[in-house]
């Protein structure tokens, strides 16, 4: 299950986050996302977790 | 303002055809010409071998670091370049128009140099061979250009064209310093492995007056060069160092041109000084660069130094800076095994401690190329991310390449280290700190000698014999540590005793004076 009490709405967030961009300025708006959310995180073993992760499962 | 003008050195015949040399350095360069005057310093001959007569053209490496600037100072260059150079401690990162953020790499205060000088490296040279000249003991001879190569019973045996025509010397040892198109290097066919960056730079060295400080300020995307870097830098003489990001497919002939680059510098300064500023050109140079090294600095009598032995990216100044500490790391090892005080295999130690230093100077400038040159949209992308989020967020500064700028590196593998440590640890270079001795002004390491040094952390009269008294209070012969800053930098409580290695890197650190152990360290340092 999510940590987050909403999964719904934040997933309804990113993609309206998106509406309107291009495929570059997209592109930043999820790189600005991943460095902003790290940050959030503040824990450099996860963060390096989620990105093998994330390219374990493309 | 006085300008530099090139000297040209007087080329001689080689009188001693067939000779045999105890030390031989191929290229008067930055690298060989430190290596050279170090190792003169320490009473050992050098035959220095340099295809040319004059010093290097062009600025070349300018940015010299805090490390480096002590390890000239310990060759008696240090104040020369603190007072011709411009001391610098801030950079500046812009994107578009707008500063990013700027940051300060020394932000403490007690230390005898500043992070960075900027002097043309044909100021170095010069300074450097009329150093080498002082000490009667290092042969500079100009146009001399070996053009053959053979490893021979314990040595290397060189054929030598000169005007005068060919001779030929034999090393006991050869010293190759001479730089990325290495003729020693390609001689033995050693594998040079790294990695081409796709990209394209133009440097152009500017004479004007202008109202920069003396900072490091590096544009991403400005709008007088869109989509690309700008990098500038002032240097002694009124002149200034712009570096232009071209990309891959630029045509570097044309890139050449001075109108072209005249136009590139004029857009530069209308947005940033006013349509006003006159300036003219003085060198212009288009490069691409590239990251790779030697597997090994050592192979048998012949030791590789600076970019004969590494390459890296400019952005950082880890080249200039890498090599002299490469001269620095190997001249004491060199001279111990010549004086018969260390075994040859003291010099193994060069090509681990180097090895480790090369390969942290290509991690940090190939993650800073990459920052600037992109290789793919994901890297633009998160790029630009961390550039637009840097402005808002102090944050995502961290991210913001344009550089990680030199630094020594800690040699923390080293072969010469005792552990545990009790402070500071081995490897790590001694840390400069203001001191006063017989009331007056010093820095510590100014009191260091040129072979190995004892320091005790407390009141001379408890100190070792032989040791470097660094005392809490005022006391006759000690070095007072005023400000307490040695003891904190060095992480030393009283009575802790630290071993310094004749290239003022730290080889051992006890927490109190034990006389067997420190003569185990000091063994161990010379790999005895």
């Amino acid at each position: 299950m999510s940590g987050l009490d909403d999964p719904d709405a934040v997933f309804a967030a990113l993609i309206a986050a998106h509406a309107g961009l291009d495929e570059d300025a997209a592109r930043r708006l999820d790189a600005m996302l991943v460095l902003l959310l790290a940050e959030a995180v503040g824990d450099t073993a996860r963060v390096m977790a989620a990105i093998a992760e994330a390219r374990r499962l493309i | 303002m006085t300008r530099f003008a090139a000297p040209r050195f007087t080329a001689r015949p080689s009188p001693d055809d067939g000779a045999r040399h105890r030390v031989i350095v191929v290229g008067g360069g930055l690298v060989g010409l430190t290596a050279a005057l170090d190792l003169a310093r320490r009473g050992i001959g050098v035959v220095v071998l340099d295809e040319d007569d004059t010093v290097s053209e062009g600025s070349r490496a300018i940015c010299f670091a805090k490390r480096t600037l002590e390890i000239f100072d310990r060759l008696g260059l240090g104040a020369r370049m603190r007072e011709k150079g411009v001391q610098w401690n801030t950079g500046r990162v812009f994107h578009g128009a707008r500063e990013v953020w700027n940051f300060d790499l020394q932000p403490e205060p007690g230390h005898a140099f500043p992070a960075f000088v900027n002097l043309q490296q044909y100021y170095a040279e010069a300074w450097l061979v009329e150093a080498c000249e002082a000490t009667g003991l290092v042969d500079l001879r100009w146009r001399h250009r070996v053009t053959g190569l053979e490893q021979v019973e314990d040595g290397v045996r060189l054929g030598i064209a000169t005007p005068f025509g060919a001779v030929t010397l034999t090393a006991d040892w050869l010293l190759a310093c001479d730089g990325a198109r290495s003729f020693v290097r390609e001689s033995l066919g050693l594998p040079f492995i790294g990695q081409v960056f796709r990209d394209r730079f133009l440097i152009a060295d500017v004479v004007m007056q202008a109202d920069f400080p003396p900072e490091r300020w590096f544009w991403f995307d400005p709008p007088f060069h869109p989509g690309q870097s700008v990098l500038l830098h002032r240097q002694p003489d009124d002149v200034w160092r712009i570096d232009f990001q071209l990309g891959w497919d630029a045509d570097p002939e044309a890139e050449k041109q001075p109108e072209r680059v005249r136009a590139r510098v004029r857009a530069m300064l209308d947005a940033t000084l006013g349509p006003q500023a006159a300036f003219e050109l003085e060198w212009v140079s288009v490069y691409t660069f590239r990251c790779r090294r030697l597997e090994r600095f050592r192979h048998g009598r012949i030791l590789f130094l600076g970019d004969a032995a590494h390459q890296v990216s400019p952005f950082g100044a880890r080249g200039g800076n890498g090599g002299v500490q490469d001269a620095d790391n190997l001249g004491w090892k060199l001279a111990a095994h010549l004086r018969g005080e260390a075994p040859e295999a003291l010099l193994d130690s060069y090509d681990a401690e180097r090895i480790q230093a090369a390969d942290e100077n290509t991690l940090h400038s190939t993650r800073a190329t990459d920052f600037i040159t992109p290789k793919t949209p994901a890297a633009r992308a998160y790029r630009d991310a961390a550039l637009r989020l840097a402005a808002d967020h102090p944050f995502a500064r961290g991210f913001v390449n344009s550089g990680r700028l030199s630094r020594p590196c800690v040699l923390r593998d080293s072969p010469l280290s005792t552990l545990p440590a009790a402070g500071l640890p081995p490897g790590a270079p001694v840390p400069d700190a203001p001191v006063r001795r017989d009331g007056r002004p010093a820095w510590l390491l100014g009191a260091l000698g040129d072979g190995f040094s004892v320091l005790f952390f407390g009141p001379p009269a408890q100190a070792p014999a032989g040791a470097i008294a660094v005392s809490p209070t005022e006391a006759p012969g000690a070095l007072w540590d005023c400000e307490g800053l040695a003891a904190a930098r060095f992480g030393a409580s009283a009575g802790h005793v630290v071993l310094v290695r004749p290239d003022q890197h730290i080889a051992a650190h006890f927490p109190r004076h034990d006389p067997a152990a420190l003569a185990a360290a000091r063994r161990r340092a010379l790999a005895a």
